[in-house]
């Protein structure tokens, strides 16, 4: 079953420049899938597309059931509701504690605090970070503010994981140990993961589906690919 | 449910944000503070402008002297032409024997000296009380034509006239004051909560992100917004109620040798905090809404 398909998507920013062009993609549920290329290959603008940040110009982009370029922005949170995004910069609050940071996400869409003290342990837990509940995030290091963001990004149980550069301020041990927990979640929860990166080693390693875009165009899409994989055709 | 803790939570969240970004809160209820308390005295004061004026025009009357040869039929024929007056509230005959004797009562010199005069030389009057004072000229006049009217006047025309036209003017700008003082409350207000607003975008974009529906953030900068208008408006009531109490009171009701008589305090001043909660709380919401507002549009 198809979680994502995109149809003849264009995306053409108000100052002209031309983001993405003519993309076609179809993403299944489950999968795990890595978006490659350079900056300003495109890789932002689709990952935008996917949670609705940005609007696709022409064509249509599905997401779980829901055409993004029709969505208004007053119905915006449907879609969110049903996907975890997880960002470069983490995004979390810096006044509130891991726990409440987390929870803050349940919170946001009216959940009961009885069902959120569990689901809120249970993603930190899968993140492994269960002993820090009571810390703020600037005790914790760039990793774990990461794994917090993971956390909060799974707490809702989505079916979509969209990561744009998770392991872009990370060092190369902490954003393999990112990882490790990305694809923990994909094979136990079956949640779909899109990853944007520049990470080869990771790529490399991790034997997954690889998008690649040049200059807004989708030229590869290869079934347990690689940079080299790319390289090397 | 969801509803009712969406509420819950805006109400929750208003006062934890109100503790946690303490110093722009303070700066927003300090502004609040300050220009509540310029309206609730531009209140106060036009208010007993207003009253002032309305009693120094219920003491004007127009008396209305008879010629000494005027008839009953006269006398009647007047009393029917007021009531047919537009502007003529009430009317009431006083004989001159009535005059004489109350002038007796009055003062002894009265007494003996009006007993010189065989006949009484007093006249029969009519004293007016009129609808309108700014017509009031115009009402005597009329009152003049007839030939049994000795006389119709309404005391110190001109000095009357100017008092009356200076606060109605002190009315105006009273009431214009209080105008332009809400619109600048609203302006400070609605701006503060936009900087506390500015300082917690990111509150507001991950909320968004994570899915919260546009109510839901909207709900509790709303419920701030309301928090920070009833807490502005607190200082406003207590010196608006012990302060006009305390004038009140030392002057006892009256100033400039009670020549001009105050507002009772109750209920005036309960009506005037009223006023003042409701300003602060409305204007508060108003301003946090519309300064939420665009932050939602992603």
């Amino acid at each position: 079953m198809n979680l994502i398909q995109i149809k003849n998507c264009y995306k053409v920013y108000n100052n002209g420049v031309t983001a993405i062009a003519d993309l076609n993609l179809t993403i299944k549920k489950g999968e795990f899938v890595f978006v490659i290329g350079a900056s300003g290959s495109g890789k932002s603008s689709l990952i935008k597309m996917l949670y609705r940040e940005e609007r696709p110009t022409n064509g249509s982009v599905i997401v779980g059931g829901i055409n993004v370029a029709k969505l208004r922005n007053s119905k915006v949170y449907k879609l969110r509701r049903k996907l975890g995004i997880v960002f470069q910069d983490f995004k979390l609050l810096p006044k509130l504690t891991v726990y409440e940071n987390v929870a803050f996400a349940l919170e946001a869409i009216g959940m009961n605090s009885k069902e959120i003290r569990p689901k809120v342990l249970k993603a930190l837990e899968s993140v492994g970070l269960k002993e820090k509940v009571r810390s703020f995030p600037n005790q914790l290091s760039g990793g774990e503010q990461q794994r917090v963001c993971i956390a909060r990004a799974i707490v809702n149980e989505p079916k979509l994981l969209i990561c744009d550069e998770p392991t872009g301020n990370l060092d190369p041990e902490i954003s393999k140990e990112i990882v490790k927990i990305l694809d923990k979640i994909n094979k136990e929860f079956e949640t779909t993961i899109i990853m944007a990166t520049h990470d080869r080693e990771i790529v490399n390693k991790m034997k997954k589906r690889v998008i690649l875009l040049e200059d807004g165009v989708l030229t590869g899409d290869y079934l347990k690919g690689s940079y080299k994989a790319h390289e090397s055709n | 449910m969801k509803a009712i803790r969406i509420v819950i939570r805006g109400i929750r969240d208003a006062f934890k944000s109100v503790f946690r970004n303490f110093s722009l809160t303070t700066a927003a209820i300090t502004c609040s503070t300050i220009t509540l308390i310029l309206v609730a005295v531009a209140m106060i004061l036009s208010y007993n402008v207003q009253s002032i004026t309305k009693d120094l025009e219920k003491e004007l009357t127009i008396i209305v002297y008879f010629k000494e040869d005027r008839t009953e039929e006269q006398i009647a024929e007047l009393k029917t032409k007021l009531s047919n007056m537009e502007n003529v509230e009430t009317y009431d005959f006083k004989d001159k024997e009535t005059w004489k004797n109350e002038l007796k009562a009055y003062d002894e010199t009265f007494n003996t000296s009006l007993d010189y005069f065989t006949e009484n030389p007093l006249l029969d009057s009519i004293v007016v009380k009129v609808k309108d004072v700014t017509h009031l000229k115009e009402t005597t006049n009329e009152i003049r034509k007839y030939e049994y009217v000795e006389s119709a006047s309404f005391g110190e025309e001109a000095v009357l006239e100017n008092v009356i036209g200076a606060f109605n003017i002190i009315e105006k700008i009273t009431v214009v004051m209080v105008f332009a003082l809400v619109v600048v409350t609203a302006f400070l207000i609605g701006n503060t909560i936009k900087l506390t607003i500015f300082s917690r975008r990111n509150e507001i974009e991950i909320m968004r992100l994570v899915g919260a529906s546009n109510i839901s953030v909207k709900l509790p900068f709303v419920f701030e917004g309301l928090v920070l208008g009833i807490l502005g408006s607190i200082i406003p009531i207590l010196i608006t109620v012990y302060g006009y109490v305390i004038l009140y009171d030392h002057f006892n009701g009256y100033i400039f040798l009670s020549m001009i008589r105050l507002v009772k305090p109750f209920n005036f001043i309960i009506y005037v905090s009223l006023i003042v909660l409701g300003l602060g709380s409305i204007i508060g919401m108003i301003g946090s809404y519309l300064a939420v507002r665009r932050y939602l549009k992603i």
